[in-house]
């Protein structure tokens, strides 16, 4: 079998990446990790983590990136800094294309590229971004000191950074389109505990509204038809995750329709000798625990698919 | 901090630093608690010591200085601005990889 630069490629360092890197390295398969911006996916931007089994006190999502990435270095994980532009996964060796020109190429690859904010797609979203729309409050929160804002969304992120933001803003209205919030118990508890943050449910952004100064306003649409108005100057919008798949062959994988990677319990896809974890898989929950689980699974798995490769 | 060839500035130091300066300057406006920020901080190390002597590589603190980035209106950080002779040449934000930082680097040299 011709020869490929190394055994194992890993696609992406948040969670997935990391926990799937720790393994190779201890497993000293021959590994790179590849990483178009920092280490740490996601969870750089989570201002704080109290449901990671094992960190008892909570801790900041930067600070645990921290902890993740010396626990990979200490086993001798090789990261690399490079945006990964195509994928040819057809074959037992597997090519990487990189924007600098460059190509590595390998026997098994993990893809645990993440996935993003989604959007709201709603006209005004663009134009101010970065001008009071915002989707992440641990970033942008400050900048609105003593400000009226609105959070867009009714799960954990939604909701836990709504309290978060009370810090800063003077008043947070949470806007969420349906009648009850889908965040942890605990999680809306202290919301709702919370005079600073107020509920608007069975309601829908319409438009985002401003001037040269920025956000001024949102439209709203209620579940009954009618239309209001809500005077803001940030909105933060935390609905969702979309998948990072812009790279990958929509053809070969098999993807679900929102463009998720479908693989079996042992993060298997359609192709051999590919694995994937973390938010790009097709699933219902996504969390960091669960990233970090199916990392490591991606990786066993890997190293099996290799050794059997090697038997043949 | 780890470099020291990246230096802090203030509101007070920027005319002169910045805009006024011989070199052109990459300015990191960053805060203590913003996690993509810290993140981006060896980056930042490296390039400066690559770019020594061609580009100023600054970073200044919103927190404790909340002029100048009212003044470019910037409301996310990480946002990083390249500037050249007082003008601002090109500007990123969020945490973005040493390949995209330097290809902004390079549009003023």
């Amino acid at each position: 079998m011709d020869k490929a630069d190394y055994q194992l490629v890993i696609i992406g360092g948040g969670p997935a990446g990391l926990t799937a890197g720790l393994y190779a390295a201890r497993a000293r398969l021959n590994t790179v990790l590849v990483e178009k911006t920092t280490l740490g996916g996601q969870v750089l931007i989570t201002h704080w983590v109290d449901n990671y089994p094992g960190v008892v006190d909570g801790a900041a999502g930067y600070d645990l990136i921290e902890k993740w990435t010396a626990h990979a270095r200490r086993f001798g994980l090789e990261t690399r800094s490079a945006n990964v532009v195509s994928l040819d996964l057809k074959n037992s060796i597997k090519i990487l294309n990189l924007e600098n020109g460059d190509r590595i190429t390998a026997r098994a690859v993990i893809i645990c590229t993440g996935g993003s904010p989604g959007k709201l797609n709603v006209p005004g979203e663009k134009e101010f971004t970065g001008k009071g729309v915002s989707y992440c409050a641990t970033c942008d929160g400050p900048f609105y000191k003593g400000r009226e804002i609105a959070v867009v969304g009714g799960g954990n992120t939604a909701i836990q950074e709504a309290v978060h933001l009370t810090r800063f803003a003077a008043k947070v209205t949470v806007i969420h389109r349906r009648g009850e919030l889908r965040a942890t118990k605990v999680v809306q508890e202290k919301a709702f505990a919370d005079e600073r943050i107020e509920f608007i449910l069975n309601a829908e952004v319409e438009e985002i509204r401003g001037g040269p100064d920025g956000v001024e306003e949102l439209r709203l649409r209620h579940r009954d038809g009618s239309v209001s108005s809500l005077a803001v100057t940030g909105v933060f919008i935390l609905i969702g995750v979309v998948p990072n798949n812009e790279i990958l062959p929509r053809d070969a994988l098999e993807l679900d329709e929102y463009g998720f990677i479908i693989t079996d319990t042992e993060m298997r896809t359609a192709l051999p000798g590919v694995f994937a974890a973390g938010d790009i898989r097709s699933k219902n929950f996504r969390q960091i625990v669960t990233a970090a689980g199916e990392g490591a699974t991606a990786e066993l798995s890997a190293e099996h698919y290799l050794a059997n490769m090697d038997e043949q | 901090m780890a470099s020291d060839n990246v230096i802090q500035i203030s509101d007070n130091e920027f005319e002169s630093k910045v805009l006024q300066g011989d070199l052109p300057c990459l300015v990191d406006f960053w805060a203590p608690w913003c996690g993509p920020c810290k993140a981006i901080g060896p980056v930042i190390d490296e390039l400066a010591a690559e770019f020594e002597g061609r580009v100023l590589i600054a970073k200044m603190n919103v927190d404790d200085n909340p002029a100048t980035p009212g003044k470019y209106g910037i409301r996310a950080i990480p946002t990083l601005i390249l500037f050249k002779n007082g003008d601002v040449v090109d500007q990123i934000t969020g945490a973005v990889g040493k390949t995209q930082l330097t290809e902004l680097i390079n549009k003023a040299v």
